[in-house]
C-alpha cells in the first residue's frame, strides 16, 4: 500500500541498557553527522516496538540500526538484507524489543507494506546488563563503520548524503538533551551512589547497617 | 493439601500442574503455574516476574527536570504516563502550578496515550484470544456482512466486498507460510467459541486499528514535538501558541493544528463508538457462559483517581480514585499516596530481603536488597527450574498492598470505582453496553455479575478508550476557548532556576495509566534527585502472596477457570493478557539465575 520512497532510518533499542542502547545511539550520531535533506527521516525509536508500526508503514526504505546477538566477538558488525531481517531479529534475541520488533514488521506486511529494501545494521553487543550505562568501547568503535554502511546504502539509492559541518545543536537532536550520550555517561552517579545491578532501595538497607 | 486464603480463595495444590512461560508475547518476562484438579479446574494460581527491576537507581544525582526523559526509557508501551507521572511529582515537591493551557493539553497527551494503548492492546494482543484468525478463512463473507450490520448499524465498513477482501489479505498471509503473528495459537481448540463469521468480522479490525493508530499518534507529534518519545516539561509543555502563525516544522501551536487534532478525537470517538465497543460486545457474546477470571475485581479494586477539570483539585477527578473492599460498590474508601500507613510493600515471597518481613514498607522507606532463594518444594535445579515452591519466595515483583489489601488495578478497577460512585457518563455506557450484551447473549446479568470477569475487564478498557475520546472533546473545546479569551501562557517558569528551590523537597505523582494506578515518588535535595521510586500497575497485579497469604490479583483471576486442554492454556493466557500485562518496568533481567528460569515453556 506505502510503496513511496520515504527513507526510514530507525534506531531501537534501549539506551539505559549500555549496548542495548547501540541502535538508538547510531541514529543519533547519524542525524549528527549527516544531513539527508528531505530525503530521510531519522528516528529514534526506542523500545516502542508496535508503536513504531505507523512509522514503519510510512516508509518504502527500512534502515535499521540495532543491537543483536550473533554469536559473534563483541562490537562485529554484521549486515542483513530484506526477507533475512526478520528472521534474523527473531533467531537470538538479548532483548525484550526484539520479540515485539519481529512483530511489528510481520503486522506492517500483513497490512500491506511493501518495503523496497530492509537493511538491518546490527552490532554484537558486549555488555547489556549494566543499567544506567553506557556503550562499551568496542561496540562504541563499531558505530563509523555503522554509520558508513547506512551513508553509502543512501547514496547507492541516490540519496546525497552531506557531511554536516559540525556537530548538531540540541534543538535539531533526536531526543532531549539530557539523554544525549556525552551527558548522559557524564551525569552517571558513581556505583558506590547508585547500584547498578538494581534499583536505590538496596542501598537504604545497606546504609542501615 | 488446601490452604484457605484470607482474600477468600482456597487453594488445592494436589493436581496437575501446568506451567507456562513467558506469558506475554512483548515488554517483559512473565511465569505462570497453576494446578488442575481432576476435571482441569485451576485450583491454585502462582503469578512469577522472573525479571529483576532496576529503573531508579540511574536518576540518583541527575536533574529533577530531566528525570521525566529517563523513566520515558523505561519501558516502551508506556512511554507517554510515566513521563507525566514524574513531572507531576517535580511539581508537586516543589510547588509549581501548570497553566491552564498546559493542564488541557497534558490531558489531551494522556488521554490520546490511554486511547491508542488499548486499542492496540485489543486488536494487536488480546483479540487472539478470543478470535480465530484461521477459522475466519472458513467464513461467509455476506453472512458476515450481515452479523456486522447487526451488531453495529453505524460500522463505516460491513459490505460483503470488505470481507471479502479481508479474507483474502488473510489468505494470502496465511499461504505465504509467514503466519508471524498467528503462529503461536492453539487454532483448533474448543475454547475458541466464535462461528467463522464472527472470528472474519472480528480479525478485520484488527487491520483497520493498526491502520488507524498511525493518524491519531500525530497529536502527540503536534504537542509533543518528538515522535514516538514526546517531550514534556516541569512546569507546563513545550509547546508555544500563536493561532495566527504559518505551518512551517517546528511552528507554535495554531488554528490549523488544532482543527487536526480535533478531527482526530472526533474519530477516535466514533471509532470507540461504532467499531471497538460494538466488536467486544458482540465477540462477548458468544462467550456469555465464560464469565471466569474476575478474581480480586469483585472483592478488591484500587485507582489513585485522575482526569481532574480543574487541576489540584481531587473532587474534580472524571475517573476518581479510592478504594472498594469486599465488594462493597456501597463504599468508596479515600486513598493516600503518602500515607505510610496504607501503601505497603512486602516481600515474603519475593527474592528480596528485608529486616523484618512480616511487615510491608511504604515506597518511601523501601529496601530492594536481592535475595534469590528457592524453596524446598522446588522441582528442578536452581538454574532449570520445573516447578517453582510458592511457599517460599517465587517472584521479583514484590507485593503492595492497600492497608494490608491485596487489590486489583487498571481500567476495570477505575470502571468498578466511577460505576460505584455514580459518575454519569460511566454509568451510562455500563449500563448501555450491558443491555446490548444481554440483548445479544440472551441473558440478563447486572454489571456486579458481569463486570468482574475477564470480559469485563476487556469490555471497561474499550468503554474507557471511549470516554477518553469523550472527555477529550471537552478539553479541547475548553483549550480553543481560553486560547480565544487572550490565554496562551504554556509553561509556568518562575522556578524553573534551582536556586528557587528549597534545599530539601519531597513530592508524589499518580497517572491513571492504561495498566492501572501508576506513582512516582522523588526526593530533592540541593537542586539533585537524592531518591525516586516507581510503584507501577503490574506490580499490584502481578504480585505474589504476602505474609498474611493473600494473593494477587493475577494469580486469583486465574482460580476456579476450567481448562479445554491444560497442555494448551488458552484459557490462561486470554485471562492475564486481559491485564495488558506489562512487566518490563516492574522487573527487569537481573542474572543468569533469573533468566535461566524461562526455561519450561508451554507457549
Amino acid at each position: 500500500m506505502n510503496s513511496n520512497k520515504q527513507i526510514l532510518i530507525l534506531g531501537i533499542g534501549n539506551l539505559l541498557w549500555a549496548d542495548e542502547g547501540f541502535g538508538v545511539r547510531a541514529a543519533e550520531e547519524f542525524g549528527r553527522r549527516y544531513d539527508c535533506g528531505d530525503a530521510a527521516t531519522v528516528m529514534d525509536g526506542g523500545t516502542q516496538g508496535v508503536y513504531l508500526l505507523p512509522h514503519i508503514q510510512d516508509c518504502g526504505i527500512l534502515i535499521l540500526f540495532d543491537a543483536i546477538d550473533y554469536g559473534l566477538a563483541p562490537g562485529t558488525l554484521k549486515v542483513i538484507g530484506d526477507k533475512d531481517v526478520p528472521a534474523f531479529m527473531g533467531a537470538k534475541k538479548i532483548s525484550l524489543h526484539q520479540t515485539g520488533f519481529q512483530e511489528v514488521l510481520a503486522s506492517a506486511l500483513l497490512l500491506g507494506w511493501e518495503p523496497e529494501r530492509i537493511l538491518l545494521i546490527g552490532v554484537q553487543p558486549e555488555e547489556v546488563e549494566d543499567y544506567g550505562g553506557s556503550l562499551r568501547p568496542v561496540v562504541a568503535a563499531a558505530m563509523d563503520n555503522a554509520l558508513a554502511v547506512a551513508a553509502a546504502e543512501l547514496q547507492s539509492l541516490g540519496v546525497t548524503v552531506t557531511p554536516r559541518q559540525s556537530a548538531m545543536t540540541d534543538a535539531g537532536s533526536l531526543g532531549p538533551s539530557a539523554l544525549d550520550r556525552r551527558a548522559y555517561e557524564d551525569g552517571r552517579p558513581s556505583e558506590d551512589a547508585a547500584f547498578r545491578k538494581g534499583d536505590i532501595r538496596v542501598l537504604a538497607l545497606l546504609g542501615a547497617k | 493439601m488446601t490452604i484457605q486464603t484470607p482474600n477468600g480463595f482456597s487453594l488445592d495444590t494436589s493436581g496437575r500442574r501446568i506451567v507456562v512461560d513467558p506469558v506475554t508475547r512483548i515488554e517483559g518476562h512473565m511465569r505462570c503455574e497453576v494446578n488442575v484438579d481432576d476435571n482441569n479446574v485451576i485450583r491454585n494460581a502462582v503469578s512469577t516476574g522472573t525479571m529483576w527491576r532496576g529503573l531508579e537507581v540511574i536518576l540518583k544525582g541527575r536533574d529533577p527536570r530531566d528525570a521525566w526523559a529517563f523513566v520515558e526509557r523505561i519501558c516502551g508501551v508506556c512511554t507517554g504516563c510515566h513521563a507525566l507521572a514524574s513531572v507531576r511529582s517535580v511539581e508537586n515537591a516543589l510547588d509549581i502550578k501548570i497553566p491552564f493551557n498546559a493542564h488541557l493539553i497534558r490531558e489531551i497527551m494522556a488521554k490520546t496515550l490511554q486511547w491508542q494503548d488499548h486499542v492496540v492492546h485489543f486488536y494487536h494482543l488480546h483479540a487472539l484470544d478470543w478470535v480465530n484468525p484461521v477459522n475466519a478463512l472458513k467464513a461467509d463473507s455476506k453472512a458476515t456482512s450481515a452479523l456486522q450490520q447487526m451488531v453495529s448499524p453505524a460500522h463505516p465498513m460491513s459490505s460483503p466486498g470488505y470481507f471479502r477482501d479481508i479474507q483474502n489479505r488473510l489468505k494470502k498471509f496465511v499461504e505465504s507460510g509467514q503466519l508471524g503473528i498467528f503462529k503461536n495459537g492453539y487454532w483448533d481448540n474448543p475454547a475458541y467459541k466464535l462461528p467463522p463469521e464472527a472470528d472474519l468480522m472480528a480479525v478485520a479490525p484488527y487491520l483497520e486499528a493498526l491502520d488507524f493508530q498511525k493518524e491519531i499518534v500525530k497529536i502527540h507529534t503536534i504537542f509533543g514535538g518528538k515522535n514516538p518519545h514526546p517531550n514534556y516539561m516541569v512546569g507546563g509543555v513545550p509547546c508555544a501558541i500563536n493561532m495566527d502563525g504559518d505551518l512551517a516544522a517546528g511552528a507554535p501551536l495554531n488554528m490549523e493544528r488544532l482543527n487536526f487534532v480535533h478531527r482526530r478525537i472526533q474519530e477516535a470517538f466514533e471509532f470507540s463508538k461504532n467499531v471497538y465497543i460494538p466488536d467486544i460486545i458482540a465477540i462477548a457474546s458468544f462467550y456469555k457462559n465464560w464469565l471466569y477470571g474476575g478474581g480480586l475485581s469483585a472483592t478488591n479494586v484500587m485507582d489513585y483517581g485522575d482526569y481532574p477539570v480543574t487541576l489540584h483539585d481531587k473532587s474534580t477527578d472524571q475517573l476518581p480514585g479510592g478504594v472498594i473492599l469486599n465488594g462493597n460498590w456501597g463504599e468508596v474508601l479515600p486513598i493516600d499516596p503518602t500515607d505510610h500507613e496504607q501503601i505497603q510493600e512486602f516481600v515474603q515471597h519475593s527474592w528480596y530481603k528485608y529486616p523484618d518481613e512480616a511487615k510491608g514498607l511504604h515506597p518511601w522507606d523501601g529496601s530492594t536488597e536481592p535475595n534469590f532463594v528457592l524453596g524446598a518444594g522446588l522441582k528442578g535445579t536452581r538454574t532449570a527450574i520445573q516447578e517453582l515452591d510458592e511457599r517460599a519466595k517465587y517472584s521479583w515483583i514484590k507485593s503492595p498492598r492497600w492497608r494490608g489489601n491485596a487489590v486489583e488495578v487498571g481500567p476495570l478497577a477505575r470502571y468498578i470505582l466511577a460505576y460505584a460512585q455514580g459518575i454519569p457518563f460511566v454509568k451510562d455506557q455500563v449500563d448501555i453496553s450491558l443491555a446490548a450484551f444481554n440483548q445479544l447473549a440472551g441473558t440478563s446479568l447486572t454489571p456486579k455479575q458481569a463486570l468482574p470477569s475477564t470480559i469485563g475487564r476487556t469490555l471497561a478498557r474499550a468503554l474507557e478508550a471511549q470516554y477518553c475520546a469523550s472527555m477529550m472533546l471537552d478539553d479541547f473545546d475548553r483549550l480553543i476557548g481560553n486560547i480565544k479569551a487572550g490565554d496562551s501562557s504554556t509553561a509556568n517558569v518562575a522556578k524553573w532556576d534551582p536556586s528557587t528551590w528549597p534545599k530539601e523537597a519531597k513530592g508524589f505523582g499518580t497517572v491513571a495509566a492504561p495498566r492501572g494506578a501508576l506513582g512516582h515518588w522523588i526526593r530533592i535535595k540541593d537542586g539533585k534527585i537524592d531518591n525516586y521510586q516507581c510503584v507501577v500497575p503490574t506490580t499490584w497485579n502481578g504480585s505474589p502472596r504476602d505474609p498474611m497469604g493473600n494473593i494477587g490479583a493475577f494469580e486469583a483471576s486465574l482460580m476456579n477457570t476450567p481448562m479445554e486442554r491444560p497442555e494448551e492454556p488458552v484459557e490462561i493466557l486470554r485471562t492475564l493478557h486481559s491485564f495488558d500485562p506489562c512487566l518490563a518496568c516492574s522487573t527487569h533481567i537481573m542474572s543468569e539465575d533469573g533468566r535461566d528460569l524461562a526455561t519450561v515453556t508451554v507457549r
